[in-house]
């Protein structure tokens, strides 16, 4: 009996099922195939074999796959005494083939339903384009569940540490990540919307997020930023792992940036971020140390809301 | 006072395919994203000469409905694709920032 390959077409996981139904199988297909022509002889397709190391030949006429010989068929032909005769005679001819075009959880299925390791594939003009074998297909599933893993790793929902009648957000964000920056900020003004939070206190985590979720992306190594809300307040905390601050006395005073020529033509490094967000902040507290990292956490109370309107 | 009533009363180029035609309630003239975070009202039109991306991050925590892009600078591509996205409206004008100012200005609080 074969094996079964190891992911199932039919009750594999939503991101895995996703995966296999979006990925052709010319993703996944080797198109650099060693292949014999119909001029071939069974020895010179042993030879072959033999200098590449490979265990099967598919046979073209031009570019259209006629047949394959696999070892097996060598040995019969030494055997019978067929060796010196053309290929022609006695390759497989049945062949079972792929398109390149079809999904991989076809080629799935194809190497449960039949023994063969590997299948030859063609195109919709049937032109031979390459082979697969189960070794490619796990190959490009790892590589793609692998980005697949990473981006959900950035939008994960750190549901552990909640506690009762709290929300957790957890984002991470890297460096120079202008195409996500502000994303995290988004998703707490959306938040804290669908929580019916005033409009003013909205405005100051939206400050607050925001500028700490830059201020990670352009001065920090990458790090994440974290939003827990509750009845009472809303505490934003964001880490990052260096390159940390010499003086923190520093940066909470107007005016003082460190950000070089490219990141002011982008709009960044008027010295207002962390002074923002200290205004808005009913706390705000800022650590730092030189190559570990920066740690800083603003708490704005939901009750200021009167106060403040 | 709304996006296209005041682009087209200043002969405003739009950039973007779509937005929302939404009320401009204030505006606000800065290159500094931060110094617009902290000091911009909210429903503004923010007048500047960035054309990029981050400029609509800002724009988007804010509620801006439009961006004014001065001097006739160049606006970003992603800027406009993520505008679009957004439905905030980019506009465009040769003016400088203290012109353009001034003419929004009499439009929505003259
Ligand atoms: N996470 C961080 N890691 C390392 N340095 C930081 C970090 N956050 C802020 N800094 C330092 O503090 C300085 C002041 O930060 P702040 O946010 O106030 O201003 P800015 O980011 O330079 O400019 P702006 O926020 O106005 O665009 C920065 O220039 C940088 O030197
Ligand atoms: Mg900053």
């Amino acid at each position: 009996m074969p094996d079964r390959f190891p992911i199932s077409t039919e009750k594999s996981p939503n991101a895995i099922m996703e995966v296999i139904l979006r990925l052709k199988i010319k993703d996944a297909m080797v198109t650099k195939v060693i292949t014999a022509d119909r001029n071939a002889t069974m020895r010179d397709i042993q030879n072959l074999m033999k200098d590449n190391k490979i265990s099967g030949v598919p046979v073209l006429d031009s570019c259209r796959l006629i047949g394959m010989v696999s070892v097996n068929d060598i040995i019969h032909a030494l055997d019978k005494g067929h060796i010196e005769e053309p290929a022609i005679d006695h390759m497989t001819k049945s062949l079972v083939v792929l398109e390149d075009d079809m999904p991989l959880s076809f080629a799935i299925s194809y190497f449960d339903k039949y023994s063969y390791r590997r299948f030859p594939v063609i195109d919709k003009n049937r032109k031979f384009t390459g082979m697969l074998s189960s070794r490619d297909v796990l190959s490009v599933m790892l590589q793609e569940l692998n980005k697949e893993i990473k981006e959900l790793e950035e939008k994960i929902v750190n549901e552990r540490d909640e506690l009762p009648n709290q929300i957790a957000r957890d984002f991470f964000i890297k460096k120079f990540d202008f195409e996500n920056a502000g994303k995290s900020s988004f998703e707490l003004k959306k938040l804290l919307k669908e929580k019916n939070v005033s409009s003013a206190v909205i405005r100051r985590a939206s400050v607050a997020s925001y500028e700490l979720e830059i201020n990670i992306a352009i001065h920090s190594e990458g790090g994440r930023i974290v939003y827990l809300v509750d009845d009472e307040k809303i505490e934003i905390i964001a880490n990052d792992t260096g390159p940390g601050i010499e003086n923190v006395d520093r940066v909470v005073e107007e005016g003082y940036s460190t950000a070089n020529e490219w990141i002011r033509s982008l709009g960044f490094g008027a010295g207002m971020g962390i002074p923002n967000t200290k205004r808005v902040s009913d706390e705000f507290e800022i650590t730092s140390e030189i190559g570990k990292g920066t740690s800083v956490k603003s708490v704005i109370y939901l009750e200021k809301k009167n106060e403040s309107e | 006072m709304k996006v296209n009533e005041l682009a087209s009363k200043l002969g405003y180029e739009i950039l973007t395919r779509e937005h929302n035609d939404a009320d401009i309630k204030d505006g606000y003239t800065s290159d500094l994203l931060s110094d617009v975070m902290g000091n911009a009202s909210e429903e503004s039109i923010l007048i500047t000469i960035q054309g990029h991306k981050n400029t609509l991050a800002v724009a988007s925590q804010l509620d801006f409905p439009a961006v004014l892009i001065c001097n006739n600078r160049t606006a970003a591509l992603d800027m406009l694709e993520t505008a679009e996205k957004l439905k905030i409206a980019v506009l465009r004008t040769k003016d400088n920032q203290f012109v353009s100012s001034y003419k929004v200005y009499c439009e929505i609080k003259g």
